[in-house]
């Protein structure tokens, strides 16, 4: 079994109810462990009610949503896998509990009962792994957005964490915040081998991905490597989305007879295959 | 007549521990029917330089005159001033407060004191601008609608005001890429067909490029540069200081130069972008 | 402007006082009100004026924080101030209109408005020197006997906590949505009373929901991160009394039985 096994799973909010409205749609998933998916679709796509089965926070109203083996139906099980995927949310202000960074670290750990001086040794680590380490008696109002998003992986890295969920992380930072939280990002799931799954509204980030999943109407409709998603411009903007502009730029010389590699994302990309 | 800010300086909480000052001397002179963009990170000063816009801060030191009246002055003249300046919050969603949307609207021109009808037209009128049909959601509460038309009901509300001057700051923040886009149409539009002289506050660079007329980059409480777009994005160093990038179109185009390929790299849409590198492709070819 | 609000204020620094335990701060602060008014001869507000002034020179918060603090309570001392000088009988120095200002009067006022500074001044050294989670623990250690009569004590400290990390935000949030209300031609200083209280919905109302989507969405990250109350939870940091709190108890008894013995001789 893979690290995250969704078997035909829906998501019905206020179910027979008047305004009852089905978010998920029989999806199947599998993500392994130590791989790096971005989650793309529109608001109201399904894409956060998705992110938040992976760690039992919402569950499946059909169907099943296995973490390492461990079915979220059963809440025995919860806190187990609770401490296995971590989650870091869109608004950095209204996830940090305490009011030092320390002690937000901290929370995690503390409510899993490890002892004090194990504690101190893991936020030190957390801190260090996402380079804050500065910062440990700092007052979280007092940070940027960018930190304040560190803390909160700190935070998850702390219950020694095998997977980060992103639920749009950098949607309102500012451009150094983004690049901030996205070297971070990287930088544990390659040196950790942390699983990462990484909602966005962001193309380029979600080109730095292995592999990425389009959600539609609470439909996965796509489900593959950047460069393959990134190459079908028209559907994607027909779905309300985007492709990172060296993308299209390529796609659009292209249509104008220019010969180019298919797996065109960043400037990069496109700057070595037209100046070879 | 324009907005003119003059040698305008601004300090937080000034004598005590936590004193710090905001903005050092800015001088900035927004033409009516201009499209300024101003960019900057978080804490350069650029949200706090668009609260003097309509006197919600005052100056600590200088002076800001919007058609030839100061804003901190007293008297008819500063408060008809004020309230021809329109202002856009991040997240503007988060002020709604009236049970309808069409309510929540009508609020700010019923405080203008109008009339009934010029109040229900304006209504109408405003949200037709931000496609919401009247019939349909009119007496729809505001907080069951999804996060964008919230947004939408929002500026449609700041828009009812007629405004000479509008104010948006980071208007499209946490909009998915269709809302993002559409959004920004929209406030093209009120620029081009209703001539509302629009300021822009984003760190979007790309979207800057594409609307503005007149960019200015904040850094630490200071204007650091004033210029057209064509100009803005090439000086390299003071955008590095202020913690910004040029445009990713700009970007890739200097990086083509960079590798050999003679394009012009002054090009702020995708379609101007494409066009320049074909045409450095064929003069290449036929150089060779 | 609302930002401008300093009490309840964490001042951090690595001082005599900051390293005390908070509970020790806590029963001290105790103490201190009790001398305050038990103790009532010129000396021994003397000396208590300057305990007090020590210990603020030894916790390192500026001055002007703390005057700071009793700023927003200045109308009250006033007032206070006031009622006393005019309405305590005995020997009058002045006549003003048909109050009959007198020396007992006077005397009374100024112990009375220092009484009130000393307090103030006393509670400010506390939340300036301690950080509102150190706090929160020890009001919780503190109430732990309560815990068996069926205190929450856990989820009241919890409560405590959300609610002090919270505030420089919400302060924020609502300075944002006066301005934004303010942008749309709303007055919030002139008109009636009625005017007044009625243009304050377009403040409240968005303020609750944004307070309850922070509390819906905060409850979702603390229940992520494995939070399931009090049972089973450990402490990074654990209370502990050091030989400072030891001392600490030690100076503020004998100052409290130096006071004790002034009275008894009766100076």
């Amino acid at each position: 079994m893979e690290f995250i096994q969704v078997e035909d799973m829906s998501h019905v909010y206020y179910p027979g109810q008047e305004n009852e409205h089905a978010a998920l749609k029989h999806i199947n998933l599998r993500i392994k462990q130590g791989e790096f998916i971005a989650v793309l679709g529109t608001n109201g796509s399904g894409k956060s009610t998705l992110a938040k089965h992976f760690n039992a926070l919402l569950l499946p109203t059909s169907g099943h949503c296995y973490i390492d083996g461990l079915d979220t139906l059963n809440t025995e099980e919860l806190w187990q896998i609770r401490q296995q995927v971590g989650m870091v949310f869109q608004n950095p202000d209204n996830q940090i509990i305490a009011a030092v960074v320390e002690d937000d670290v901290a929370f995690g750990p503390e409510n899993l009962g490890v002892p004090p001086k194990e504690i101190r040794q893991r936020v030190t680590e957390s801190l260090q792994a996402v380079r804050m380490e500065r910062y440990r008696k700092f007052a979280p109002h007092l940070l940027s957005g960018g930190q304040k998003q560190r803390i909160a992986i700190a935070g998850a890295l702390a219950m020694h964490t095998k997977c980060l969920v992103f639920d749009e992380p950098t949607a309102m930072l500012d451009p150094i915040g983004r690049t901030e939280v996205l070297a971070t990002v990287k930088r544990l799931h390659e040196e950790a081998g942390i699983t990462i799954v990484y909602i966005t509204h962001f193309m380029e980030e979600a080109a730095a991905a292995d592999r990425v999943l389009v959600m539609d109407h609470g439909e996965i409709v796509e489900d593959d490597t950047p460069a393959k998603i990134f190459i079908k411009v028209d559907e994607m903007k027909r779905r309300g989305l985007d492709v990172p502009l060296a993308a299209e730029v390529a796609w659009r010389l292209r249509r104008n007879g220019i010969h180019l590699p298919q797996d065109i994302l960043t400037n990069e990309d496109l700057v070595v295959a037209l100046c070879r | 007549m324009p907005i003119e800010i003059e040698n305008v300086t601004y300090t937080y909480m000034p004598l005590t521990p936590f004193e710090r000052t905001a903005l050092r001397n800015v001088s900035l002179t927004i033409e009516e029917g201009s499209f300024t963009a101003i960019a900057g990170h978080t804490g350069s000063g650029k949200s706090t330089l668009v609260q003097h816009l309509n006197g919600l801060l005052h100056p600590t030191t200088g002076r800001v005159m919007v058609d030839g009246a100061d804003l901190a002055a007293k008297g008819k003249a500063a408060k008809n001033a004020r309230c021809c300046v329109g202002m856009v919050f991040q997240y503007p969603e988060h002020q709604l407060f009236e049970e309808t949307v069409a309510a929540d609207i009508a609020f700010g021109p019923k405080n203008m004191e109008l009339a009934e009808d010029e109040i229900d037209k304006r209504v109408r009128d405003a949200m037709e601008f931000v496609d919401l049909d009247y019939e349909k959601y009119h007496s729809v509460s505001p907080f069951q609608l999804s996060g964008g038309q919230m947004r939408r009901v929002a500026i449609a509300g700041v828009v009812a005001l007629k405004p000479k001057y509008l104010v948006l700051d980071e208007p499209t923040a946490g909009l998915d890429p269709q809302g993002r886009e559409r959004l920004l149409k929209k406030i093209v539009q009120l620029h081009k067909k209703e001539k509302v002289t629009i300021v822009f506050v984003s760190h979007n660079m790309d979207d800057i490029a594409r609307v503005a007329d007149q960019v200015v980059f904040m850094n630490q409480g200071e204007m650091i540069l004033k210029d057209i777009p064509q100009r803005a994005f090439f000086e390299e160093e003071k955008l590095q200081a202020a913690g910004l990038s040029a445009p990713q179109l700009v970007k890739l185009l200097k990086g083509l130069r960079a590798n050999g390929l003679d394009v012009e790299t002054a090009a702020f849409t995708v379609e101007k972008g494409v066009e320049n590198i074909l045409a450095a492709l064929r003069r290449k070819r036929n150089a060779d | 402007m609302l930002t401008d609000i300093t009490i309840g204020q964490y001042f951090p620094g690595a001082s005599l006082l900051h390293r005390l335990d908070p509970r020790t701060k806590i029963i001290l602060l105790f103490l201190f009100i009790i001398d305050i008014f038990v103790f009532d001869t010129p000396l021994s507000y003397g000396l208590l004026s300057l305990f007090t002034v020590s210990l603020i020179y030894f916790s390192q918060v500026p001055m002007r924080m703390m005057i700071k603090s009793i700023k927003p309570l200045w109308w009250i001392l006033l007032f206070t101030f006031l009622i006393n000088l005019c309405s305590v009988s005995g020997e009058a120095f002045a006549h003003i209109w048909i109050f009959a200002l007198t020396w007992e009067g006077l005397r009374q006022a100024v112990f009375i408005c220092l009484r009130l500074i000393l307090l103030i001044l006393l509670s400010s050294l506390l939340t300036f020197t301690t950080s509102p989670l150190a706090l929160t623990d020890a009001l919780e250690n503190l109430m732990g006997p309560f815990k068996r009569l069926g205190m929450p004590a856990h989820e009241l400290a919890m409560m405590m906590t959300i609610a002090l990390r919270f505030v420089p935000t919400l302060i924020e949030e609502t300075d944002k949505i006066m301005k934004a209300q303010k942008s749309r031609g709303s007055d919030f200083s002139s008109g009636s009373l009625l005017h007044r209280v009625k243009s304050l919905i377009p403040i409240l109302v968005p303020l609750f929901i944004s307070a309850f989507r922070r509390a819906d969405e905060l409850a979702m990250a603390m229940e992520a991160r494995c939070y399931r109350g009090g049972v089973g939870r450990t402490q990074m940091k654990a209370l502990r009394i050091t030989t400072i709190d030891y001392v600490a108890y030690g100076a503020s008894l004998l100052f409290a039985c130096t006071l004790v013995g002034l009275k008894v001789i009766g100076i």
